[in-house]
C-alpha cells in the first residue's frame, strides 16, 4: 500500500503530466516554445455542435445494372453484325442479370461463340472482377454478369460517385468535406459550416450525364410511339414539350474537357462554354459537317436543354451551351459538367443539418451543465467523505484532463450525446472512490489499525471495481459496434473515460493517499 | 474544512429486513411492468425522428409566430400534413416543423425546398436552425440497429455475470434488468420522450449502470457467503444489502447529481437523455435491493446455500 518505487511515481506523475498537456490544445492556442514534433490535437466538434450538414446517399444500382445490360445489348448487336450472323430476339433481362438472344441458325452456334468471347475480354478490360459467363446451348445464346461481377461493379460505382461527389463539392467552395462510403451502398457527406444545404443538395442529386443527339426531323412530333432508333424527350424549360431525338449518342459528355460559365457578349445572358477532348472534337466535327441545317439536341440527364440548328461545321471542339441560367445556374452547370456525371442516381436518404446558432447554444448547454455536474459532486465527495473525498475529487479533475487528452490524440469526433457521456464518466468515476472508502471504513469499525484497514479496504474493493466497471465497459462496446455516428461519439466517450478512472480513482487516489500517510502517520483516519 | 465526512445516508449497524418485503418489491415491480409493457402498446412509444422517418425543421422567426399563418403558408404548398409546435423558452419564436415520412427520397428534397418557400413568405426574416431529414428505408434500418444493439449488450452482460458468479446471479441480474428496461420504456410512454437513438443509448446506459449496481451488491453477497458459512441465505442477504447501502446510496447520489443538470439545462437534446438516466438510476437502485436480491433468494435458497452442508458454494 505505502510502498511506490520511484520508477512508478514518476510514471504516475509523467501520465497525469501529460495528460494536462494533451489536453491544453483545447484550452488554449499552441505556444511558440513547444517543438515541433509535439502532438497538437484538438477534440473535433461534431457537426450537431459546430453547425454544418450530414447527409447519406444511397446509390441506386439498379440504374447502372441496366445501363450495363443495355450497353451490353448494343455491344452484342455490334458482335454479332460483324460477324455475320444470324439472331432474333436479343434483349435484356434485368431480373438474370444476362442478355439473350436466340441464333437464326443453330448450326451459327461456335461462330457466336467465338463472336461474343472476344466481346468478354473486352468487357472485362472496363472492371475488375470476375468475366461474364457465356452459355450457348442449342440456338439460345445468353451472356451473364455472375453475382462477383455485380459486387465488383457496384463497388466501382460507389468509388466513382465519391470521386465526383468530391470534385463537385471541393468546386463549390465549401471547406474540409468529409466524404466516405458507408456500407456496401451508401455514402456519407458531412459539411461542415453548411446550415442550408440546398445548393449541394442540387449539385449531389444532380447525375449531370451530357450527351448530344441529332434530333429526328421526320419524326411527327405528336405521335406517341417513336419511330424505330429514336427516342422522345421533354425539354427542360418545357416539360410540357417533346423532342424526337435518334437514340445513337453523337457525342458523349464523357468527352468533355473543360466547362466554364459567362455571359454572351451580345445577348448578356448566361451561358456555358464547354470544350471537347480530342476525340470528342473529331466526332463533334464529323457530325456538325454532314449536318449542316438540322437540329442538334443538348441533352442533360434525359431532358433536351436546347436543340439549335447546326449554321456550320464545328471543328474547333468548342461550343457553348445557352439557356434561361442565371449567374449561380450556370456556375453550378459548368461545375457539374467539369466534375464528370455520376455512374448512378444518388439519392440522399438521411439529412441533419444544424445552424451554427444553434450549435452554439448546444455547447453552452452542454459547457453549463457539466460545469454544474462537475461541481455538484465534487461537493457531494468532499461533504461524504472529507479528506477522502477531496483525494477522489483531484483525481476526478486528473481524469478529466486525461479523458479529453486520449479523445484528443484520438482525434475523436466530440457531439452533443459526447458531452453527456463524460458528465456520467464523471458521475461513476467516483463509484470506485465510494467502494474503496466504505470499504476503509468497514475495516477501520472492524478494528484495524490505519494502515491494515487501507491496505485491506483497496485490495477488497479491488475485485468488485474490475467488475462493475467491466460490465458497463462491455454494454458500451456493443453501443459503439452497432450506433450510429452521434451515438458512437457517446460510447468512445465512455469506454475511453472508464479506462482513464480506472487509473485515476485507484492508481493515483493510492498514490496520493500513500504519501499523505506516511506524511502524517495518523493515528485514526477521517472516514 | 471538509476534513472528515459531514454526513451520511444510513448510520454505522443499520439492519433493514430488505428480505420481508421481497414479495411487495416483486409485486409492484410486476405489476408497473406489466403496465409498461402495456403502455408500450397502446399507445405505444412517440417514435423519434430517427425511427419514424420524415422530415424536422427548427426555424427561429423575428416576432412571436403565428401559427395560423403558417399553416396557411404550408397548406397552400401542398404541405397540409406539417405539424407545428414551438420549442425553447421565451418569445414563442421558436418553431418546429415536422412533416410525415416522403415515397422517396426525391419528394423529401421537394418537401424541404416547399417549407423553405413557404417559409419565406409567410414569416420573412425566419432562418433555419436545423434539418433533419430521415428516409423510411433509413429509419428501419436505424431501428433494428439500435434493438440489435439493446439485445445484444444484455446477452454480453448474462454472459460476464455467468462468467464471473453463479447462473443463480446473472439469471437475477438479467431479469431485473429486463424489469428496470421495460419500466423505462413505459415512463418514456408517458412522458412522451422520444424514443431515439439518443435515447436507446441512455438506455443502454440505465442498463450499464443498474447492471454495476447489482455486481456490487453481488459481489457483497458472494463474499458474505464464503465468510459466513452457516448464516440463512436470507439473513444473508439482508446483512449484505445493509452493509453496502451506502455505497449504493452514495454512487446512485453522484450519478444522479451529475445528471440532473444535464436535465435541467441540458437543451431539448439532451433533456429527454437526462431525464432517463434519472429515472433509471432511482429503478435501478432499488431493483438491486427489492427485486435482484429476492430473485437471488428464490432461486438460490436450496442451492447457494443447503443448510449446513453448503460449505463449498464457492471456489
Amino acid at each position: 500500500m505505502l510502498y511506490f518505487s520511484r520508477a512508478k511515481t514518476l510514471a504516475i506523475a509523467a501520465v497525469c503530466a501529460l495528460g494536462i498537456l494533451l489536453s491544453l490544445p483545447n484550452l488554449t492556442p499552441r505556444p511558440g516554445f513547444l517543438p515541433s514534433f509535439f502532438p497538437w490535437n484538438q477534440v473535433h466538434l461534431g457537426l450537431d455542435l459546430r453547425g454544418g450538414s450530414y447527409l447519406l446517399l444511397q446509390l441506386d444500382f439498379s440504374a447502372v445494372e441496366k445501363q450495363d445490360l443495355n450497353s451490353l445489348v448494343d455491344e452484342v448487336r455490334q458482335a454479332m453484325r460483324g460477324a455475320t450472323l444470324g439472331y432474333t430476339e436479343l434483349h435484356a433481362d434485368p431480373g438474370r442479370n444476362q442478355v439473350s438472344l436466340n441464333l437464326l441458325n443453330a448450326s451459327d452456334g461456335p461462330a457466336a461463340q467465338a463472336a461474343l468471347q472476344k466481346l468478354i475480354t473486352y468487357v472485362q478490360g472496363s472492371y475488375n472482377g470476375p468475366s461474364l459467363t457465356l452459355a450457348v446451348s442449342g440456338a439460345a445464346v445468353s451472356l451473364t454478369f455472375p453475382h462477383l461481377a455485380l459486387v465488383a461493379r457496384e463497388s466501382q460505382a460507389i468509388d466513382q460517385s465519391i470521386t465526383i461527389i468530391q470534385r463537385r463539392i471541393d468546386g463549390s467552395g465549401v471547406l474540409n468535406p468529409s466524404i466516405a462510403r458507408q456500407g456496401q451502398d451508401q455514402i456519407v457527406v458531412q459539411l461542415p459550416g453548411v446550415s442550408d444545404p440546398e445548393r449541394i443538395r442540387a449539385l449531389i442529386g444532380t447525375t449531370a450525364h451530357m450527351t448530344f443527339q441529332l434530333v429526328d426531323t421526320t419524326a411527327q412530333p405528336g405521335n406517341p410511339v417513336p419511330p424505330l432508333g429514336d427516342e422522345v424527350l421533354p425539354m427542360q424549360d418545357d416539360p410540357g414539350q417533346n423532342v424526337a431525338v435518334l437514340s445513337n449518342v453523337a457525342v458523349d459528355g464523357a468527352d468533355l474537357e473543360n466547362a466554364q460559365a459567362s455571359t454572351d457578349p451580345q445577348s448578356g445572358q448566361w451561358v456555358v462554354n464547354f470544350t471537347l477532348n480530342s476525340v470528342g472534337a473529331r466526332e463533334f466535327a464529323d457530325v456538325t459537317s454532314a449536318n449542316v441545317g438540322k437540329p442538334f439536341a443538348i441533352i442533360l440527364d434525359g431532358k433536351v436543354i436546347s436543340a439549335p440548328v447546326i449554321r456550320e461545321p464545328i471543328t474547333g471542339g468548342s461550343g457553348q451551351i445557352s439557356g434561361s441560367y442565371t449567374a449561380q445556374s450556370a456556375t453550378d452547370l459548368a461545375l457539374l459538367l467539369r466534375a464528370g456525371a455520376l455512374p448512378a442516381p444518388l439519392s440522399i436518404v438521411e439529412e441533419q443539418s444544424v445552424g451554427p446558432e444553434l450549435g452554439a447554444d448546444a455547447i453552452r448547454a452542454g459547457a453549463l451543465s457539466l460545469a454544474v455536474g462537475f461541481v455538484l459532486v465534487l461537493v457531494f465527495m468532499a461533504t461524504f467523505y472529507g479528506l477522502f473525498g477531496w483525494f477522489a475529487n483531484i483525481a476526478l479533475v486528473m481524469n478529466l484532463f486525461i479523458m479529453l487528452a486520449i479523445l484528443s490524440v484520438m482525434g475523436a469526433t466530440l457531439t452533443l450525446p459526447g458531452m453527456a457521456g463524460i458528465l456520467l464518466t464523471l458521475g461513476m468515476a467516483v463509484d470506485a472512490n465510494v467502494l474503496i472508502n466504505e470499504r476503509v471504513r468497514e475495516e477501520v469499525k472492524a478494528g484495524r489499525k490505519p494502515l491494515a484497514a487501507l491496505e485491506a479496504g483497496y485490495k477488497r474493493a479491488y475485485g468488485t471495481i474490475i467488475d462493475s466497471n467491466v460490465t458497463t465497459l462491455l454494454a458500451h462496446v456493443t453501443l459503439f459496434i452497432f450506433g450510429s455516428p452521434p451515438v458512437r461519439g457517446f460510447a468512445v466517450t465512455i469506454c475511453v473515460g472508464i479506462l482513464t478512472t480506472l487509473f485515476t480513482a485507484t492508481v493515483l487516489v493510492r498514490l496520493i493517499t500513500s504519501r499523505w500517510y506516511v506524511s502524517r502517520r495518523p493515528a485514526a483516519l477521517p472516514v | 474544512m471538509f476534513m472528515r465526512p459531514m454526513f451520511r445516508f444510513v448510520p454505522d449497524g443499520t439492519k433493514i429486513r430488505f428480505m420481508k418485503g421481497r414479495f411487495a418489491g416483486l409485486i409492484v415491480s410486476f405489476i408497473l411492468s406489466t403496465a409498461s409493457i402495456a403502455l408500450f402498446f397502446k399507445p405505444g412509444l412517440n417514435l423519434g425522428l430517427d425511427f419514424r422517418g420524415g422530415v424536422v425543421l427548427q426555424i427561429q422567426t423575428p416576432q412571436k409566430a403565428d401559427f395560423s399563418v403558417l399553416r396557411a403558408a404550408l397548406a397552400s404548398a401542398g404541405l397540409a400534413d406539417a405539424g407545428l409546435q414551438s420549442f425553447g423558452s421565451g418569445a414563442g419564436t421558436g418553431v418546429l416543423i415536422s412533416l410525415e415520412s416522403r415515397a422517396n427520397a426525391a419528394e423529401t428534397q421537394t418537401a424541404i425546398s416547399e417549407v423553405e418557400t413557404a417559409l419565406h413568405q409567410a414569416a420573412p426574416g425566419a432562418t433555419i436552425l436545423s434539418t433533419q431529414a430521415i428516409g423510411a428505408s433509413v429509419s428501419q434500418q436505424l431501428f433494428s440497429q439500435g434493438l440489435e444493439a439493446l439485445g445484444l449488450s444484455f446477452v454480453m452482460i448474462l454472459c460476464y455475470i455467468w462468467f464471473r458468479f453463479e447462473w443463480q446471479f446473472a439469471v437475477g441480474a438479467v431479469a431485473t434488468l429486463l424489469l428496470d428496461t421495460t419500466k423505462t420504456i413505459g415512463f418514456m410512454v408517458i412522458t412522451r420522450i422520444p424514443f431515439d437513438l439518443v435515447t436507446i443509448a441512455a438506455i443502454l446506459t440505465v442498463i450499464g449502470y443498474s447492471t454495476n449496481d447489482k455486481v456490487v451488491v453481488y459481489d457483497r453477497m458472494r463474499e458474505n457467503l464464503r465468510k459466513y458459512k452457516s448464516m440463512p441465505l436470507r439473513a444473508l442477504i439482508d446483512q449484505s444489502i445493509n452493509e453496502t447501502l451506502n455505497r449504493t446510496l452514495g454512487t446512485s447520489g453522484t450519478v444522479f447529481l451529475a445528471a440532473l443538470p444535464l436535465a435541467l439545462f441540458g437543451g431539448t437534446a439532451l433533456s429527454g437523455f437526462a431525464w432517463i438516466m434519472l429515472f433509471g438510476i432511482v429503478v435501478g437502485t432499488s431493483s438491486s435491493i427489492f427485486i435482484a436480491a429476492p430473485i437471488l433468494l428464490f432461486l438460490g435458497e436450496h442451492r447457494l446455500r443447503r443448510g449446513a452442508a453448503a460449505v463449498k458454494v464457492q471456489k
